[in-house]
């Protein structure tokens, strides 16, 4: 319990120890420490603006669907429309064919009566002048009447 | 009772005497190296110097290897328990010193560290040391020394010394006499007043001397006054025989407690001395 020059050994000890702490040991660890603070620090404000973002991106991806599904939609209206005109174009279309060729056909027959019509007027007046000649050729002399049997085959 | 020593615990009393003596060396009158020194104020604490040595290097060998290859990445274990020491002594020292000073941080926790393993001895039983010492024919071995009033005043001197420094640094030389002198009555210089200025001021010196002279006082004894009572309790256990063991257990739990905190009021109130010294009011 007396006092004695430990007390003189201890400050200077203490001195030494002080020294060393102050010179090699707080500096460099506070140093980490305040660097490494810094770096949380920005990291965690990294974070930050990157859910930020994340958010942003988010709504503008629902905005692009949202002009996609729009795009779509006039698109398919567009295509029923144009699929309507095509199909009633066809139709237009079929009705005047069917109407040119029904035409054509009517005037064919009609031709094709009038062919056969003068052709079997030909081939009848042909053979009453023959049945008329036979006749005739006992009664009548053909130079004589021609007049006559040509109005007939006329009129036939 | 340094008959006894090597010869094993006669009685209680030389016991304890024995764990509580410290191994000194000094020079008698005629000139030879002694170890009984009882009084002289040249002799040294060999025990208490080897230890509170040996124990501060521990702290600065592991402190330092931390720092030598510290860097902001992921810490490794031992560099996260050092860094939160320092943290701890970093926002402590901020809390209540408000100036700058590169040196008050960095004795704030050589100071703890270093007073926390020294008290942090006493938890070692208390027959352990001595009785191999004794074994190696050392008479004694005193292994806790926060426990040598000397090793508290030591440190306590140089916190002191240090607020001499700062209160003149900061407020100079006048400054710090005028603190001294002039308050906690501020004498008045004017009119008839004057003549009791001098009793003022003498009664201010005697007032403020004694509050300026208690700070290292109350710091050193503060802590040797703890660590000798916990100490001394462990002795007294230790003469229990096989009971001690639970005492010794209950006690150290408790002990454990007094260890940091007194390590933790060292620390506290250097950095309130110091922060007092460098603030004007």
């Amino acid at each position: 319990m007396d006092i004695n020059m430990t007390l003189i050994g201890q400050t200077i000890a203490m001195i030494v120890f002080v020294w060393f702490c102050m010179k090699f040991i707080w500096p460099p660890i506070l140093e980490a420490i305040e660097e490494r603070q810094k770096q949380i620090e920005e990291g965690l404000a990294a974070a930050d603006k990157g859910k930020e973002s994340l958010v942003k991106a988010a709504a503008e991806a629902d905005e692009i669907v949202a002009d996609a599904r729009k795009q779509a939609t006039s698109i398919l209206d567009q295509a029923h429309a144009r699929a309507n005109e095509i199909v009633a174009d066809g139709k237009a279309d079929g009705v005047k064919e069917r109407e040119r060729q029904l035409v054509a056909a009517k005037a064919e027959i009609e031709q094709e009566s009038n062919r056969a019509r003068e052709e079997l007027r030909g081939q009848v007046s042909a053979i009453a002048i023959a049945s008329a000649e036979k006749i005739l050729l006992r009664e009548i002399d053909s130079k004589a009447h021609a007049d006559i049997l040509g109005k007939l085959a006329q009129e036939l | 009772m340094a008959a006894e020593s090597g010869h094993g615990p006669l009685t209680s009393d030389a016991y304890i005497q024995h764990h509580l003596q410290n191994l000194q060396v000094c020079k008698d009158e005629a000139g030879e190296w002694v170890t009984h020194c009882g009084g002289n104020f040249w002799a040294v604490n060999i025990d208490s110097m080897f230890w509170s040595v040996l124990l501060g290097l521990v702290f600065v060998i592991l402190f330092r290897k931390v720092a030598s290859k510290t860097s902001a990445d992921k810490p490794g274990r031992w560099q996260a328990f050092v860094e939160i020491v320092v943290e701890i002594v970093d926002k402590s020292v901020k809390d209540t010193f408000h100036g700058k000073s590169r040196l008050i941080a960095p004795l704030a926790l050589t100071i703890f560290v270093w007073v926390f393993l020294m008290n942090l001895m006493d938890l070692i039983p208390v027959d352990w040391i001595p009785m191999t010492a004794a074994a190696v024919g050392i008479p004694y071995m005193k292994v806790v020394p926060t426990t040598d009033v000397n090793v508290t005043f030591g440190m306590s001197f140089a916190v002191f010394f240090l607020v001499l420094f700062y209160t003149i640094r900061n407020k100079g030389l006048g400054g710090f006499v005028a603190e001294l002198t002039l308050h906690p009555i501020a004498p008045s210089f004017k009119g008839p007043a004057i003549i009791a200025a001098p009793l003022i001021i003498a009664f201010n010196f005697v007032l403020e001397s004694v509050a300026l002279l208690a700070k290292p006082l109350s710091l050193s004894l503060r802590l040797f006054g703890n660590m000798f009572a916990g100490e001394l309790i462990f002795i007294l256990i230790a003469l229990l025989g096989i009971w001690q063991l639970p005492l010794h257990f209950g006690w150290a739990v408790f002990h454990v407690l007094i260890v940091t905190l007194q390590a933790f009021i060292f620390m506290m109130l250097t950095i309130v001395y110091l922060s007092l010294a460098s603030e004007s009011h």
